[in-house]
């Protein structure tokens, strides 16, 4: 007898191309964050499967640190190219020129926190009322909290106590004007979901996930890249080490960790016998045991 | 790993901390390597700064700050983790605060409901509370673990009585599957190995089990329903005359050819393709997403759904529903609610209520019927348009719904049809 059952890959692509569907069905005016992290350019694959033969029908939104890797930069405006959609850049230079915000001082200072300022901005200025995500809730403690369909006020910010019960597959995205959402259609992924899936659905990546040689230096345990934001202390020294990042945020705080993974399949291997989460490389969140769950109440990504 | 054919399995744990559920399932994650070191550092720290001997496993699965503060659990939260032969998503609901809008929740999409109960105290109140919320969402498999053998040193016979004291109030149930696995969550037994301590025991261990079940006829193949979710008009070269009908099959299969009616106009047609951006397909099951083009240009949108000609469901403005209340402000009757019912929202109301249920009793009361947060009531419901159901036990995503308050867009109670 035949067997009429899809397999879990299968199953988290049907799921994520229906919550993708339903945000188009049910918002004026969404849009796709778009980070250039393989997170996003794998919600990007699924919005091309979930409109085909159609274009994906809502732009794409990137909060630009000003504090990038340049090969996410390249990559992004390749892809962008390639599915013919428009982008949206938010810019956090632009905030702090505005006065909106300021930088933080320190040596661990970031532009991490700076982003949510911008991101609330863009999404005011542009009207915008979903804002479409690559979180998944095995990333951290209080993403596994979180809905398909995640109510932001009208400071844009999350009630994590407060949220809308999410039954079957029914979402409710009703809101008050000057209110928005988030949706992730990738809540139910992991990172070896996803790992697996870009290899099986061939999707092109970002050099930077896979092993090469660059310069770095030792601090907060993990291998930072160097760039022209990074200030060296005196007991640090330059490095080069073949490394690869298993996550992208700004170029001043993603860790890279040794390795000799080059493809992907080295990089599945690889991420199999990992003993570390891969947002342990992220210094933002490691500031405290809330780190994550105070930037998402106040409308981080 | 061997992945091509691995299933998804969904389930859902009910239980406080006393009945070891945290335990349970951070013996799950443990032992399929599913808790990284990094976390475990951070759990052993909080335990430390908390003054516990040990780790305590049930931080892994507090996720918000006040859980961890007060030590309760607050919300549905989900974990994953994956072994050779499938990929398990826990829905892990909290015992005491909202338990019945927490475990409604959870409940709403599992195939398993690992029900716990403590081997010393047998079934109580909350043992009966899961099992009516189980069967009340139509999980179609339950399994009852008997935790802490090792404290009623691993006696079958006590085991045994509660079997028997279970099986007395679970007749009462709509329940397919039930099957009962002793184990001792603490140390390990029966939960991922074979227990040695309890050696009458012949069948598989609680893993072995949910790797095994049978989950492929939890959805329906019989009833093909395909509610549009949207209309896909790419007006693009290569697709000018294109107009296909977006959406995931609910249950049943469709082929291109079969004869298909759109409801709730009744125009009809045969289906011309049934397309991916991999491919056409010769066959498509649920819960596949596709989208339908049909032979014959009929007004078909969101809202409206596709099914076999020779195989309708209900068209109806009026039926009977049981209603979980999930809302601090209670039930006005009479007052219009928006109803979202798969793809189609229409206006409703509660036309009346005919009794509430005790889910500790499971007796039915007929004097108060004020329906509050957390109750479970028997209603019925109007409304300004036809839906097309099925009955919940039949379909649980055609017989299934959520009621919606206008002036505040919150989601206020959940309904499965009769």
């Amino acid at each position: 007898m035949k067997k009429y059952y899809l397999n879990y890959l299968d199953e988290l692509e049907s799921e994520a191309i229906f919550i993708l569907r339903e945000v188009w069905a049910q918002f004026q005016n969404p849009v796709l964050l778009f980070s250039g992290g393989k997170d996003s350019i794998l919600v990007a694959h699924l919005a091309q499967k979930a409109f085909y033969p159609s274009k994906i029908p809502f732009s794409f939104l990137h909060v630009d640190t000003g504090h990038n890797f340049p090969e996410t930069i390249d990559f992004r405006d390749q892809l962008m190219n390639q599915l013919e959609v428009e982008l949206i850049v938010g810019s956090v230079q632009k905030s702090i020129d505005q006065g909106r915000v300021s930088e933080e001082r320190g040596k661990n200072a970031t532009r991490n926190a700076l982003q949510i300022t911008t991101l609330l901005d863009t999404i005011e200025d542009h009207k915008i009322d979903c804002a479409i995500g690559g979180g998944r809730r095995d990333e951290e403690k209080s993403r596994a909290k979180e809905r398909f369909f995640s109510h932001r006020d009208d400071f844009g910010q999350w009630d994590p106590k407060n949220q809308r019960p999410e039954l079957w597959n029914i979402l409710n995205g009703k809101h008050f004007e000057g209110e928005h959402f988030r949706a992730f259609p990738i809540s139910n992924w992991t990172e070896m979901d996803v790992w697996n899936y870009l290899k099986r659905e061939n999707i092109a990546i970002p050099s930077l996930y896979k092993a090469h040689q660059r310069d770095v230096v030792w601090r907060n345990e993990s291998w930072i890249p160097v760039s022209k934001h990074l200030v060296l202390t005196e007991d640090e020294s330059i490095q080069t080490k073949k490394i690869r990042f298993r996550t992208l945020g700004d170029i001043t705080i993603t860790g890279g960790i040794e390795s000799d993974a080059d493809t992907l399949e080295k990089i599945i291997a690889e991420v199999a016998a990992l003993k570390q989460t891969e947002r342990g490389n992220r210094s933002d969140d490691k500031r405290s045991d809330s780190a994550m769950e105070d930037r998402k109440r106040q409308g981080y990504f | 790993m061997q992945i091509d054919n691995n299933q998804l399995l969904r389930f859902t744990t009910a239980g406080s901390v006393d009945d070891g559920k945290s335990t349970l399932i951070g013996r799950l994650l443990y032992d399929s390597k599913a808790i990284f070191e990094d976390q475990l550092e951070d759990i052993a720290l909080t335990s430390k700064r908390k003054g516990y001997d040990g780790v305590d496993l049930a931080l892994f699965t507090d996720g918000l700050r006040d859980e961890r503060e007060q030590g309760i659990t607050i919300d549905v939260a989900y974990r994953y983790f994956t072994t050779p032969k499938r990929k398990f998503i826990i829905a892990d609901t909290p015992g005491h605060i909202q338990y019945t809008r927490n475990m409604v929740t959870g409940a709403s999409t599992a195939n398993v409901a690992i029900i716990l109960i403590d081997a010393r105290k047998g079934v109580i109140e909350q043992t009966k509370r899961h099992a009516f919320i189980a069967s009340l969402l139509q999980i179609p498999h339950i399994i009852v673990c008997v935790n802490k053998m090792d404290l009623i040193d691993y006696s079958e016979e006590i085991y045994n009585q509660i079997i028997v004291q279970f099986e007395e109030f679970s007749s009462k149930l709509y329940a397919k599957d039930i099957r009962f696995i002793p184990i001792s969550a603490l140390d390990g037994d029966n939960v991922v190995n074979r227990s040695k301590n309890i050696d009458w025991y012949h069948s598989a261990p609680l893993l072995n089990t949910l790797e095994n079940l049978h989950i492929s006829s939890d959805i329906n193949k019989i009833d093909a329903r395909f509610p549009v979710q949207t209309v896909l008009r790419p007006q693009r070269e290569g697709f000018i005359d294109y107009r296909g009908y977006a959406g995931r099959l609910a249950s049943g299969i469709l082929r291109p050819g079969d004869h298909v009616t759109v409801m709730p106009s009744g125009f009809t047609s045969t289906i011309k393709s049934i397309d991916t951006m991999d491919e056409s397909l010769t066959e498509a099951f649920a819960p596949m997403s596709m989208t339908i083009t049909l032979n014959d240009d009929i007004d078909v949108g969101r809202g409206d759904m596709i099914v076999k000609t020779a195989n309708q469901p209900r068209a109806t403005q009026e039926f009977d529903t049981m209603l979980c209340w999930l809302n601090n402000e209670n039930a006005t009757p009479r007052t219009k609610y928006t109803i979202l019912h798969t793809s189609n929202e229409q206006k409703a109301m509660i036309k009346s209520i005919m009794y509430k249920i005790d889910i500790n009793t499971y007796n039915r009361e007929e004097e108060n019927k004020e329906l509050s947060m957390n109750d479970i009531a028997r209603v019925k419901i109007r409304t300004t348009r036809p839906l097309m159901i099925d009955e919940y036990r039949d379909n649980r995503t055609t017989g299934s719904f959520i009621l919606i308050d206008d002036l505040t867009h919150e989601t206020v109670a959940a309904g499965m049809i009769l």
